[in-house]
């Protein structure tokens, strides 16, 4: 005769596999923490040293208001993309084996295919738009993008990336609204967002 | 004899057994190595609790190929779906009734 403990343990085995099979539950909040920094950092080197501070959609002619060196640009863009990817997956591994579970696995699998396209179409786009000279639109629309690639993986981890999916994509908007604000959305978008977004997922899960 | 008297599955005693019908029951298919990864079993515990669940109609099979490796996806019958969902109902009454 099974007794009520047993059947209690049942259940909770059934949320548990219901929850670990259809969900990422790996993520790493100190990824989140780190990526923030990393994106401030790189607003900080782009500003002072790059000075790049878009005004308007493109650069004017006048010398006041040169354009920066666009190739040191995307140089730091990618460098700062590669560095907050490599740390999420390194930290996201370690807490993976943590749980005894590949970091590879059906799920992250699934959130990563879904992130995959919004994030491609939308790097794709920006380089061609920055090829035209279009820099002041590269900021709002990163942002813009990567809130619709997180909206999505919002479906196969933490129900609050969904949330900053969101957030993402009305900063990216105020940004293409108000083009000179878009290097400070993209700053609270990718640095400050993240670190808080980071803390959040820490104190409610990793604690 | 399907059910036990207490209206549960005799199918879904072991905690395994639950575990796949839990785990498809969420998921459109998962193949051998993901079911095996999630429930921390060996080959050849998971292939004879799946064996049982097939036998039962409880999930079926789809083999195919992927380039050269074979591929089995599992998924949830809609005859499994109706005894899961039954035997969840089962188990919450028996938690209830025991307050």
């Amino acid at each position: 005769m099974k007794t009520k403990q047993d059947y209690i343990g049942d259940i909770a085995e059934i949320r548990s596999m219901m929850e670990r099979t259809s969900k990422f539950l790996s993520l790493s909040g100190w990824a989140g923490v780190m990526a923030g920094i990393y994106a401030i950092a790189a607003v900080y080197l782009a500003y002072t040293v790059l000075g790049f501070n878009p005004g308007g959609i493109t650069y004017g002619t006048a010398p006041a208001n040169p354009a920066p060196a666009l190739p040191q640009l995307l140089t730091l863009a990618i460098g700062t993309l590669l560095l907050a990817v490599g740390t999420a997956v390194f930290l996201s591994h370690r807490k993976s084996s943590k749980r005894g579970e590949n970091l590879w696995n059906s799920t992250s699998r699934r959130m990563v295919t879904t992130m995959i396209i919004p994030l491609v179409t939308g790097g794709v786009s920006i380089l061609i738009l920055l090829s035209y000279g279009l820099v002041g639109l590269a900021a709002p629309l990163s942002l813009i993008f990567y809130g619709l690639a997180l909206y999505s993986a919002g479906n196969f981890t933490y129900s609050a990336v969904k949330w900053l999916g969101g957030i993402e994509i009305t900063l990216g908007l105020i940004g293409l609204g108000f083009i000179s604000y878009g290097l400070i959305c993209w700053t609270i978008g990718f640095g400050l967002l993240h670190i808080v977004y980071g803390i959040y997922i820490y104190y409610r899960f990793e604690k | 004899m399907k059910l036990a008297i207490d209206g549960l599955y005799k199918a879904f005693e072991s905690r395994v057994r639950l575990g796949i019908m839990s785990a498809l029951a969420v998921n459109d298919t998962l193949d051998f190595n993901a079911l095996k990864e999630f429930l921390g079993v060996t080959d050849g515990n998971l292939a004879s609790h799946i064996k049982a669940l097939e036998k039962e109609q409880f999930i079926g099979v789809n083999k195919s190929f992927v380039g050269k490796k074979p591929n089995t996806q599992y998924h949830i019958t809609a005859e499994g779906k109706t005894a899961f969902n039954r035997h969840l109902k089962a188990l919450e009454q028996l938690i209830e009734s025991q307050k």
